[in-house]
């Protein structure tokens, strides 16, 4: 061989974290080379933000408190809309990875086996990071207009970032038990359209029956929504922005270890 | 090979999904610098071996070794000194072939400088310069698995494991194949390679093991499998259909084969020069006269026939 080969000598923890670095860089690589990926991370939050507006815009703000513009009122919801479903991207992006094969060279490699998911999920940060930027961006050309301190800004960020990092690790244990990328869209999609929807995203929750009232205002969703939308209007925020925290929290400390250990035995089965 | 090292060995490996007993008591070794095909029909228990050995899947029973180290609780050192090539190339679609390579080499655990270094000799050695950095999707079915087996040796692993490496391949990126695998073996490379071709092991293999239903069935060089099955056989073809007729009159029992289209019998000959002698003699006496003949060697399509009662896969036919 001409190549004199050199390994890294450095200690087994950091070699780990370069491991997810590298799977980091890979799934963010897809972003840009996949071109749907693309599109759906610019142009379908564009799309989502301008047609709420336009054709819910006049009819809801009747029903908003006086003075609250709907475009205002519906960016959080938007956001948190776009976020959460969104994040099918990692559970399609693991189930591929299964599918095609690469997981078992990736397992077959002395590498850190929870590097693969640390991938898809943090470059669903990421690529969820730039979706919200645009939605900001185009809210702005259109009117949006919040009193949001620099600070309010940062809570903003910090809860949204959360918010999508545990529900990209529950979307990565959906798409560790799908058995399909087909299965993988309509169980994201029946898992995620009534959560949002049943939500305060788009429409005040006082006006729904009963029941689903109980559940839409007591969701994890809404809590996110209200939390970002306070801060945005600059509304009293309540326990909204704790609740949010600890619902993440939560489903964080439920799905990490789940996905991990759903991974490490599908791939031995 | 008194002294030689056994660096792949498996002993009485049972492995089985719920009642479906995949492998029912597998003994193998490979020694050091050799390369042994696994050999066998579709659902032998082939790819679960190969899986096993790299660590990809538990087992039930027996004692794996790779590189001295147990497959169960060494599982990470063994990493360290395999490859891997499955039967669907293991790649990442959107990343180019460079970037392939060097993400692996990355995970091997090599450094950037090295990892880099050595993708750029194998994109060269594997015949892939042009296309190094276009999306390995963009690649055709023999690209494909050269960077799938190039993937596997960017940390130069002194063991592989190819696992129906030129299945759906074809002839020519078959042999294309091939030369790359024997120049892995000419470094002393220890493989252990599955196939369902016959050719493939006669052509590759130091040793053969068939296995069927989850048994090892025969094993040894490919003569010894051969002989083993063995009787050589005399094809003799005619001038016409009288001489054809009157040989096959000449010579009634002996002749296994016959093809009247052709003019051509086959028979089978114990002793090479006596039997040819005393058969060429009595189709002189009877002025049959004979326009080719060959001495026919069993193949290990015979070998294989013989020992599973299975056709054996036709090497034009292109499997999916």
């Amino acid at each position: 061989m001409a190549v004199e080969l050199q390994f890294e000598k450095k200690p087994r923890a950091l070699l780990n974290v370069i491991d997810s670095w590298i799977m980091i860089k890979r799934s963010s690589t897809h972003i840009l080379r996949n071109t749907d990926q693309l599109l759906g991370t610019f142009f379908q939050p564009i799309m989502f933000l301008v047609l709420f507006a336009a054709v819910f815009g006049g009819a809801i703000e009747k029903a908003l408190p006086a003075g609250v513009d709907y475009l205002d009122y519906l960016m959080a919801g938007i956001i948190v809309q776009t976020v959460a479903f969104g994040s099918t991207t990692t559970a399609i992006a693991v189930c591929n990875d299964l599918q095609k094969g690469i997981v078992d060279r990736f397992r077959s490699l002395p590498m850190s086996n929870l590097a693969v998911l640390n991938g898809h999920v943090v470059s669903d940060l990421l690529r969820n990071t730039i979706s919200t930027v645009v939605m900001l961006l185009t809210g702005l050309i259109i009117g949006f207009r919040s009193s949001a301190s620099f600070t309010d800004w940062l809570m903003i960020a910090g809860i949204l970032l959360l918010f999508t990092f545990a529900f990209s690790w529950l979307a990565a244990i959906v798409g560790l038990v799908a058995k399909s990328v087909e299965a993988v869209q309509w169980l994201t999609f029946i898992i995620i359209f009534p959560l949002t929807f049943a939500s305060s995203a788009f429409v005040p929750t006082d006006n729904m029956p009963a029941g689903l009232k109980i559940f839409a205002e007591n969701q994890p969703i809404t809590q996110v929504i209200n939390a970002v939308r306070s801060l945005i209007l600059g509304t009293p925020i309540g326990n909204a922005g704790w609740l949010a925290v600890a619902w993440s929290l939560g489903l964080l400390a439920v799905s990490v270890p789940v996905a991990a250990w759903l991974f490490r035995r599908k791939s031995v089965a | 090979m008194a002294t030689a090292e056994a660096v792949i060995q498996i002993k009485w490996l049972t492995k089985a999904y719920g009642k479906n007993e995949v492998l029912r008591g597998i003994d193998i070794q490979v020694e050091r610098g050799t390369m042994l095909a696994l050999l066998g029909p579709n659902g032998a228990g082939k790819t679960t071996t190969v899986r096993i050995l790299s660590t990809l899947l538990d087992f039930d029973g027996g004692d794996v070794r790779v590189a001295g180290h147990d497959v169960k609780r060494e599982a990470d050192k063994v990493r360290r000194v395999i490859g891997l090539t499955g039967q669907s190339a293991a790649l990442d679609e959107l990343l180019t072939g460079r970037e392939n390579l060097i993400m692996m080499g990355r995970l091997y655990r090599l450094t950037k400088a090295s990892a880099t270094a050595r993708a750029k000799e194998l994109l060269e050695q594997f015949d892939l310069v042009k296309a190094a950095d276009r999306p390995a999707k963009t690649y055709s079915g023999g690209m494909r698995r050269r960077l799938d087996l190039a993937v596997s040796l960017i940390a130069s692993p002194p063991i592989i494991f190819l696992d129906e490496p030129t299945t759906g391949l074809d002839p020519r990126s078959r042999l294309a194949m091939w030369e790359i695998i024997k120049r892995l073996m000419a470094n002393g490379t220890t493989i252990l390679l599955t196939t369902q071709y016959l050719e493939e092991a006669d052509q590759l293999a130091d040793q053969i093991v068939v296995i069927d239903g989850g048994k090892v069935i025969a094993k040894g060089t490919a003569a010894e499998l051969k002989s083993k099955v063995g009787k050589d056989r005399l094809e003799l073809t005619f001038k016409d259909a009288a001489t054809y007729k009157s040989a096959q009159d000449v010579l009634g029992k002996s002749v296994v084969d016959a093809n009247e289209k052709e003019y051509a019998l086959s028979l089978v000959i114990n002793d090479t020069n006596k039997d040819v002698k005393n058969i060429l003699e009595a189709l002189d006496n009877a002025k049959a006269t004979i326009t080719a003949m060959a001495v026919h060697k069993p193949t290990l399509d015979d070998v294989f026939l013989s020992l599973t009662g299975k056709q054996a896969k036709i090497e034009k036919v292109e499997a999916k």
